[in-house]
């Protein structure tokens, strides 16, 4: 279980892979929007993945979790090659897992709550009070508070949404999260309370995070590792620091540019 | 997986000590939460003032559901006295920490029972069929207004979108009607024909067919079948786009939604119903003259004369004039239902639904209606 590797390890480097992808292509139709892309995920690291609009990000993530169908190449999660595995194991597997969608998905004719135990009630054997007490427990721990659970996803402003979409990806208290954006849409406080948070929940729960995000400041406070897609594939992986001194031009406009100036990306002790 | 257990036993001045062990997870959490309520009460039973202790030292795994279950035990266990947690690695006191931060609001009251709420649901209903009266009028109001603009050429007329709606109305209707009218009359024929030989005079079948063809039958069958096809698919678009917005990104280009949404559906329907109702009367005339002339022994030539001799051209009118009329109620309704459409896709759901039970229950209303009119001015 989590929480048993999560207290051996701290923000330092973990040997134990996760998520594994190699050679992967995915297309629609005849275009390939990923084409030849290798990307190993760590145990209880904070994985940061960065690109342009349209390169691919949200698509890489969606063939991980089986969403999209891929052309080519493998996808092992927790060693487990996902198109060897039978509809049983595919769930097992899929239960260890949350995911925070782009724009939230959360069920629209269920409330905030409702959305939360969801799951829960589909894999857990909770007592109607302890249903109840988690439920609030997941809305608190991502930052909303009480009076936000009975009212419907319609009725939730854009950060809200993605909160309460979190604490349903957080419900089954999962080994991996995929965040897809989480910061976008929220106010600079918010985003760093956010921030804070999946620091806060990788350090308590020992949760491995698959990050996609545009946010600078995300990249640098929390995230131990960035990826950079591109073309493709990955253009390049590592810490902060070693992107910043790629020479690729889209990295170095990137890391380098007015915005990242102004964020604390270069504000960072190295 | 190492089952968890909660133990306790005696000792330091009426206390006791609470020594948890195994996996705390969700996975375990019935077991957990049955095994900590008995080990509560025996803990608590007469304790006042004590000191009780919460050894952690065994357990293999936490995570929020174990947290929390030994947050709520250390709450439960302080109000007898005092309570320390101990042998928690430092994780787990973090997500201890962590978790003992949320309030759990107390539960709300119980909801009522009996016949409150069905009184409350009665009630609602009522009002609820009376804002639908109000909310249609004033929709139809607004519809009328947006026509009249259009005709005094204040308004834009849409031809593309009329043309678009025309052709998933009238032209992909087609087929169905067809099929759906040509049977119909057909069952209507061989039922005449059967009954009407008992009189020896089953030639009269081309007028009872001619007559509750034309006035009735085609009109009500292509009404309830657009109200099916395109009435719910007005509802769910519409629906959807007031759920995602569009419709208030239209408002605010200027736009009035009504001009650009509802009019081209209802202008649409307004030429498409009259039009696949004479479809429809052909393919059940059709229907009936095969059976007629199969079944009946009643030749094409006998049949088409006696429904030229007896069938006036009022006849065929009295089902082409009700036409238009269903249309505007069929499109009223579905563009009304779509714009009720809230938040969640269940409410998409029920208006969808709403909109083609409303359109069918109004539809067979206002033919009655035209039937007493028609009767009371006998044409
Ligand atoms: N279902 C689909 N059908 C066809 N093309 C798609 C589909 N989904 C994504 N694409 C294309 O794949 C490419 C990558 O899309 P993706 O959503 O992964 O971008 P992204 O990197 O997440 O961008 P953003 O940062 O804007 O979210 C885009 O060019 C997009 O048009
Ligand atoms: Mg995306």
């Amino acid at each position: 279980m989590a929480s048993e590797n999560a207290s051996h390890i701290g923000h330092g480097v973990q040997s134990e892979i996760v998520i594994s992808v190699e050679n992967l292509a995915v297309g629609f139709g005849e275009r390939l929007v990923i084409d030849g892309l290798a990307l190993d995920v760590h145990r209880g690291e904070i994985l940061g993945v960065v690109g342009a609009s349209g390169t691919g990000k949200s698509v890489l993530l969606r063939t991980i979790i089986g969403l999209v169908a891929k052309k080519r190449g493998t996808v092992q999660v927790f060693g487990h090659d996902m198109d060897r595995l039978n509809a049983q194991r595919r769930r097992l597997i899929e239960r260890r897992w949350g995911i925070l969608f782009q724009h939230g998905a959360l069920f629209s004719s269920l409330t905030v709550k409702q959305n939360i135990q969801f799951p829960m009630r589909e894999y857990l054997d909770l007592s109607p009070r302890l249903l109840d007490e988690m439920a609030m427990l997941k809305l608190q721990l991502v930052g909303l508070k009480p009076e936000a659970a009975n009212r419907m996803p319609s009725e939730l402003s854009g950060g809200m949404i993605k909160r309460a979409a979190l604490a349903r990806a957080l419900a089954l208290d999962p080994e991996i999260v995929f965040l897809d954006e989480p910061t976008s849409g929220l106010d600079p406080i918010g985003a760093g309370d956010f921030d804070e948070l999946i620091a806060t929940l990788r350090n308590t729960l020992g949760l491995t995070v698959f990050m996609v995000t545009h946010d600078l400041d995300s990249l640098a406070g929390i995230c131990d590792r960035i990826a950079a897609l591109g073309d493709g594939r990955v253009l390049s992986q590592g810490p902060l620091e070693q992107l910043k001194a790629e020479p690729h031009p889209w990295l170095q406009a990137y890391f380098n540019g007015p915005r990242a100036r102004a964020s604390h990306v270069h504000s960072k002790p190295a | 997986m190492a089952r968890p257990s909660a133990i306790w036993g005696d000792g330091l001045r009426g206390g006791g000590v609470l020594r948890l062990s195994g996996a705390w997870t969700a996975d375990h959490a019935a077991e957990l939460e049955s095994a900590l309520a008995t080990a509560m009460k025996s803990l608590q039973a007469g304790a006042e003032d004590a000191h009780f202790r919460i050894d952690c030292a065994g357990l293999l795994s936490l995570d929020t559901v174990g947290a929390w279950l030994i947050h709520r035990a250390r709450l439960t266990l302080g109000e007898k006295g005092e309570v320390t947690l101990v042998g928690l690695k430092r994780d787990q006191t973090h997500l201890i920490a962590e978790v003992a931060q949320a309030e759990i609001p107390p539960e709300g009251p119980p909801r009522p029972t009996g016949a409150y709420p069905l009184l409350v649901d009665i009630g609602e209903a009522v009002v609820n069929a009376g804002k639908d009266v109000s909310n249609g009028v004033t929709f139809f109001g607004s519809v009328m207004a947006a026509l009249a603009r259009l005709a005094l050429g204040r308004a834009k007329l849409r031809p593309a979108a009329v043309v678009t709606q025309l052709e998933r109305v009238a032209m992909r209707g087609v087929p169905i009607i067809v099929l759906i009218s040509f049977l119909v009359g057909a069952i209507i024929a061989q039922q005449s024909i059967f009954q009407l030989q008992r009189f020896g005079q089953p030639h009269l079948v081309a007028d009872l067919v001619g007559v509750l063809v034309l006035r009735e039958l085609a009109v009500l069958l292509t009404a309830i079948m657009v109200a099916g096809r395109s009435g719910s698919a007005f509802t769910a678009e519409l629906g959807s786009m007031k759920m995602r917005e569009e419709v208030d990104a239209l408002q605010t280009m200027g736009l009035d939604p009504v001009e650009v949404l509802v009019l081209p559906r209802i202008i649409a329907l307004l030429i498409g119903l009259p039009l696949l109702t004479f479809v429809s009367s052909m393919a059940a005339m059709a229907g009936a003259a095969l059976v007629a002339d199969i079944y009946g022994g009643i030749s094409f030539e006998i049949f088409f004369a006696r429904i030229q001799n007896i069938i006036g051209m009022n006849t065929f009118m009295v089902g082409m004039y009700k036409a238009p009329f269903m249309a505007l109620v069929i499109g009223l309704i579905a563009c009304i239902e779509g714009f009720a459409v809230r938040g969640s896709a269940e409410s998409l759901g029920s208006h969808t639904t709403a909109s083609v039970v409303k359109s069918i229950f109004v539809v067979i209303v206002v033919d009655g209606l035209f039937a007493m009119f028609f009767a009371s001015i006998r044409y």
